[in-house]
């Protein structure tokens, strides 16, 4: 069943209410809405949510609903900031517009994009979508960012995201090249990384342009 | 090369190409038994150094080159030492490599032998891969590089012999290395439309061109005429078309060749020993550990072991016993017995004579204090502590506008800041090589002053804290506003951490020995100049009056007029002035704020004549004289500063 943007909003704020800050149900006021509000009908009408007085609760019909439309902002999130690098209020406000066009499995090809991220850029949860689960059963490793390994663990360079040619010249003449194994030894106060027998030293931003396929624990 | 060489066609060259910190210049060393620097610290080498050599009864010519990763230049060292191969017609090219990381560095001998480079590859300090359990087949390795191939351990004179011989049987082989078809046939669409004559191989300029690489560009551009423009414009289409991926795409190709060669050549045994360098090794680059680490080398190297033994317990010795009760008396007595002349006398034996002032502080004051922190410097480097120093500060030197790679310059200046503007070029762009010889012209005081200005303020408490605090005020201060104000990219820091040694005595030796020839044979001739100098200034009057025009300024700072001496000798240099301070001290001349304002300034104050020669050569007219500006204007003003603070606040 898919609802209008405007239902999708409200769900999405029912459900930060609700699921992740314990109440029971939300005053029209935290959802920002009134009670003639067209998304409430639409959602009234399909027995997603119902109205107790001045206050929405979410039924059980629409909590898959909600879970999915929250994933779906958050992943907008994800995508805005980390792979389209716009950041702050103008990345939060086309994260909002760009959820709604996440429907029909786009979410799970973005999802599998970002290697299933957990958090949004702020920190919130995300919620697990069926693509996150099925990497789980199967042992799925992605690739992340060397700045994303804990000292100690090993990898095996999947590519190098250097934007500056020279310094992807730099990573490569030193023998970080995709397919090589490494093992990261420390993250402060810079990224060590032993490559073969040597060890080299980086800078995190640096680091950050290194990307790793964790190996599977 | 003498004319007569040219004659005969001149002699051999050997060119020694390879990576930082793989032996380079010890191979250099026992070829041609002369010495340049070796150390544990990636980019030593920063100039090409020529020697000779005679092997099988003839004679050869030498040339180390400075360290580089591949033939596609980043830095300008690596610049330079491109430039060797371009320009020069090599009998041989030695690529040396680290046996323990054969696999990272084979893909440098691939593009050379793709150069069409007379090649021979050196697996060197094969000892320590041995040790972590490596076996390497040279043989098999030589016949499937086509090319011969020495395993050796140079710096523990192991294969030598065998180099040597190499060098005298080489003769060129072939050897191509395919890559796969559609890069191959790129290359070709490059290389089909190149007939010029150029010293290396088509192919291998064809893919530097596809990476865009401007001296090639130029150098096709020169080889070409009027094919240069449909050139450029295939390597347009060629770059437009991989413009995902033409840089890795070279690169792994080169690593899968490179794979296939190493098959069967390299074995591993597993399990080894995680030694104690390993573990002080980790220790160094926590910052935990490593601070405290940092803070006893410093304690050890610099202020007991350079402060106390060089500057306290030799310049007592040389200058305090030898020089004060025997030399200088007896010097004096015998010209003032047979010398009529009152000018002569001055210009040898008076207050700026050449041999009471010149020798007397170059030899006894100077050549100690230097000399021991060239031991100290030796060893650490040598340890491999600096790559770890470089990692640990690299966030603090991120905020200045340098990155970790400026400790090695830095902790160089506390020697001599001549030899560490010279060493700046090592930095990788221009703005981070100005700004570092600003911050070592201003805030880095050599070991020479250093040593003097320790001893000076060591008998007022607070004092040498001060100075301290000033110090690294102004040096974290000025970086952190520079670094703002000029423009340009932020550094990035990368580095490679070679593995801890013990330092080898005998390198240590001939090292700290080498650089004190150096700095001996440097400074000893602007010593007796500055003697000269204030000998005539002395006898026409015009030190005299010089002082007078510096008395304001002086009197500004709260100093005594006789500090303006101190100040226009220290112009000749740093640690002359500094020296000159001492002396005053001793005549009682300076309270304790007078002593350490005088101190501070003198040491952020115009750097010796040395230095700014250095820096005018390194840097240019139009920096080295802003630099020059600055530092005295910023000298002077925190002198004024310092002098109003202390005495409003009466730390002192």
């Amino acid at each position: 069943m898919r609802v209008s943007a405007k239902a999708e909003e409200i769900l999405e704020a029912l459900w930060i209410v609700t699921e992740e800050q314990g109440a029971v149900a939300a005053d029209f006021a935290a959802l920002g809405i009134e009670a003639n509000d067209q998304g409430l009908a639409e959602l009234l009408g399909v027995a997603y949510v119902e109205v107790l007085g001045e206050r929405v609760r979410l039924r059980p019909e629409g909590r898959d609903e909600a879970r999915m439309t929250v994933r779906r902002h958050r992943l907008a999130e994800r995508l805005m900031m980390d792979i389209l690098d716009i950041q702050g209020p103008p990345g939060d406000d086309r994260a909002c517009e760009f959820e709604h066009l996440l429907h029909h499995g786009v979410d799970t090809k973005i999802c599998t994009l970002l290697n299933h991220p957990t958090t949004c850029p702020h920190g919130k949860p995300i919620p697990s979508g069926s693509c996150c689960e099925q990497a789980r059963a199967n042992g799925e490793v992605g690739v992340v960012a060397l700045t994303e390994l804990k000292p100690g663990d090993p990898g095996e360079i999947a590519y190098l995201a250097a934007g500056d040619v020279r310094k992807m010249q730099k990573l490569m003449s030193m023998g970080v090249l995709p397919g090589t194994s490494v093992k990261l030894l420390r993250t402060y106060p810079s990224y060590i990384f032993k490559v073969g027998q040597s060890e080299f030293a980086v800078d995190e931003e640096l680091a950050r342009e290194i990307f790793v396929r964790k190996e599977v624990e | 090369m003498t004319p007569l060489h040219k004659e005969f066609g001149g002699e051999k060259k050997i060119v020694l190409v390879g990576c930082p910190n793989v032996g380079k210049s010890v191979v250099f060393n026992s070829l041609t038994g002369a010495y340049t620097t070796v150390s544990n610290y990636p980019g030593t080498s920063v100039e090409v150094s020529r020697g000779h050599c005679q092997i099988a009864g003839e004679q050869y010519q030498v040339l180390d080159t400075p360290g580089m990763y591949s033939l596609l230049p980043i830095t300008e060292e690596e610049r330079v030492g491109r430039r060797i191969l371009f320009e020069e017609d090599p009998h041989v090219v030695i690529h040396v490599v680290d046996a323990r990381n054969l696999e990272r560095m084979l893909p440098m001998t691939i593009q050379l032998i793709e150069a069409g480079l007379p090649v021979l590859l050196l697996v060197n300090i094969i000892d320590e891969a041995e040790r972590i359990g490596m076996r390497i087949d040279i043989a098999l390795l030589d016949e499937k590089l086509g090319i011969p191939v020495v395993g050796a351990a140079i710096g523990r004179k192991r294969g030598l012999r065998e180099l040597r011989q190499a060098i005298a049987d080489y003769r060129p082989r072939r050897a191509t290395f395919s890559y796969a078809a559609d890069l191959e046939r790129d290359i070709q669409r490059v290389t089909g439309l190149m007939h010029g004559k150029y010293r290396l191989e088509c192919r291998s300029l064809a893919l530097m061109l596809m990476q865009r690489d401007e001296e090639v560009q130029k150098m096709v551009l020169a080889g070409e005429g009027e094919r240069a423009a449909g050139i450029a414009e295939m390597v347009n289409i060629v770059v437009f078309e991989r413009r995902v991926d033409l840089h890795l795409r070279i690169s792994l190709e080169r690593k899968r060749i490179c794979k296939g060669l190493l098959d069967g050549v390299v074995s591993l045994r597993e399990g080894g020993r995680p030694a104690f360098a390993e573990r002080l090794s980790a220790l160094t680059m926590n910052p935990w550990t490593g601070v405290p680490l940092l803070l006893l080398v410093l304690y050890f190297g610099l202020y007991k072991f350079v402060g106390g033994f060089g500057a306290g317990t030799v310049v007592d010795l040389l200058e305090g016993t030898i020089f004060e009760e025997h030399l200088n008396p007896w010097a004096i007595a015998w010209f003032e017995q047979h010398v009529p002349w009152y000018w002569l006398r001055e210009l040898v034996v008076g207050e700026y004579g050449l041999f009471t002032l010149g020798v007397r502080y170059a030899v006894a004051i100077i050549l100690p204090i230097v000399g021991t922190f060239f031991i100290a410097f030796a060893m650490i480097e040598d340890s491999g502590y600096f790559p770890r120093l470089a990692m640990l500060v690299d966030r603090v030197f991120k905020r200045i506008g340098l990155n970790g790679r400026a400790v090695i310059p830095m902790v160089l200046g506390f020697g001599c800041d001549t030899m560490a503007t010279v060493v700046t070029r090592t930095l990788e762009t221009v703005r981070e090589r100005i700004l570092a010889t600003l911050l070592l012209t201003l805030a880095i005081p050599c070991s020479a002053q250093m040593g003097v200005i320790l001893g000076l303020l060591s008998g007022v408490p607070g004092a040498l804290a001060v100075w301290i605090a000033s110090l690294t005020g102004i040096f974290l201060l000025v970086g952190l506003l520079a670094a703002r104000v000029m423009p340009g990219e932020r550094p990035m820091f990368y580095m490679e951490i070679p593995p801890m040694r013990l330092p080898q005595p005998r390198n240590v030796l001939v090292k700290t020995l080498t650089r004190m020839q150096w700095y001996f044979l440097e400074i000893f001739p602007l010593f007796m100049i500055a003697s000269v100098l204030l000998w005539a200034g002395k006898l026409s009057g015009a030190l005299g009056w010089l002082v007078d025009v510096m008395q304001p300024v002086m009197h500004l700072l709260g100093l005594p007029k006789e500090t303006a001496a101190a100040f226009i000798i220290g112009f000749f240099r740093r640690d002359f002035g500094a020296a000159g301070l001492y002396d005053l001290q001793t005549n009682g001349l300076l309270s304790p704020v007078q002593l350490t304002v005088a101190a501070v300034t003198l040491t952020l104050f115009v750097p010796c004549v040395a230095q700014f020669l250095v820096m005018k050569k390194e840097r240019g007219w139009k920096v080295s004289l802003i630099i020059f500006v600055v530092v005295t204007a910023l000298a002077f003003s925190v002198g004024f500063g310092l002098n109003r603070l202390l005495l409003v606040t009466g730390i002192l």
